[in-house]
């Protein structure tokens, strides 16, 4: 007959992996890293004169915060819900409206052809020193909402599928038309 | 012929337990991949805004957080309750930000530097002066990639 091996008593291995398991879950967090990525303008160096950059005025949207957080757009009050459509419009021009960003015609290759596009607008984010984070968010919020909507629609219509799921190339390709253009302004006060 | 054992006596047998540990591993490891180590003790306190066009920041090695809030409790009586920054484990004044972002930013792999993502956690509540001031000093530091940090949103 074989020798018997003497089992390893293995009982106490649940009570260390359990510690172990215990350690983990009081050190670690559980919230993801997320948020909204936006890219800031390269700084001016100190030699180099401010020039003012000549914008024309239908190629420019403006939307102001103040320290309430209240919004103002072209001059006018709005709703922070409002301004996704609004800057959709701003950014599409469909019906070539004098009082809407200029369009100009480009060719965009293979599947998307020559197509109008608002090449030169911008989109100017001003707020004061008192603007709450959370309304200043709320409006990059929206405006990055709105691009995604714009690139997302182009994506479904030329490459039937969502602009997630397209290729990099593809992505490049809509990003020429819809191309993000917030800018934003030395912060200021508005009063109040 | 059938044997009678009226003097063994019925023991309950032992349940195996054989199979636990590797059952608790598996919850030891699902946990692990699922959660990220806390980056510092926050010395603010602070609660994220909410958004919806939310990315994902991928690569944990090529970000570095600045954190935007009030003192915490046991801090509140040196600091008092004005918003502050925070960079790593310490307090930082804005000023601060500049050298910090070079330092960390020469401290990685060259090839890496460009990609290099900058967090802003802060409070909802703070005030866009200060976030303002933070966005300069990292425009000068070259830091231009960042990240507004916050939670998804899931109804208006």
């Amino acid at each position: 007959m074989a020798k018997k091996i003497p089992q390893i008593n293995a009982s106490s291995m649940a009570d260390i992996s359990f510690l172990l398991l215990i350690f983990f879950l009081v050190t670690t967090s559980m919230d993801v890293n997320q948020g909204l990525a936006r890219r800031l303008p390269a700084p001016i160096p100190p030699d180099q004169k401010v020039e003012d950059t000549d914008i024309n005025k239908r190629n420019l949207l403006v939307v102001k915060i103040n320290s309430a957080n209240q919004l103002m757009v072209q001059g006018m009050e709005m709703d922070v819900k409002q301004l996704r459509a609004k800057a959709k419009e701003f950014i599409l021009n469909v019906n070539d409206d004098p009082s809407l960003p200029k369009l100009f015609e480009e060719d965009f290759g293979a599947p998307i052809g020559v197509l109008k596009y608002t090449k030169e607008h911008v989109i100017s984010v001003q707020n004061d020193v008192d603007t709450q984070y959370q309304a200043y968010l709320n409006v990059q919020n929206e405006l990055v909402a709105a691009y995604n909507e714009l690139r997302d629609e182009c994506a479904r219509k030329y490459f039937h599928k969502g602009y997630n799921e397209l290729d990099e190339d593809q992505q490049k390709q809509i990003q020429k038309i819809y191309p993000q253009k917030i800018s934003e302004a030395e912060p200021k006060n508005y009063g109040n | 012929m059938a044997k009678i054992r009226r003097n063994e006596k019925r023991e309950m047998p032992a349940l195996n337990t054989s199979s636990l540990p590797d059952i608790i591993f598996m919850l030891l490891f699902f946990f692990m991949s699922v959660t990220s180590m806390k980056e510092v003790t926050y010395k603010v306190q602070f609660q994220s805004p909410q958004a919806t066009e939310l990315t994902k920041l991928e690569k944990k090695s090529l970000v570095r957080y600045i954190y935007v809030g009030t003192p915490t409790a046991e801090f509140r009586k040196q600091y008092g309750a004005e918003t502050r920054i925070q960079l790593d484990d310490a307090f930082a004044d804005k000023s601060e930000i500049g050298e910090y972002i070079i330092n960390e930013r020469s401290a990685m792999k060259e090839q890496d530097q460009g990609l290099m993502t900058v967090s802003i956690k802060a409070d909802k509540e703070t005030r866009m002066g200060i976030i303002a001031d933070i966005k300069q000093e990292l425009r000068r530091a070259y830091a231009l990639k960042i990240s507004y940090a916050a939670t998804q949103r899931t109804s208006y």
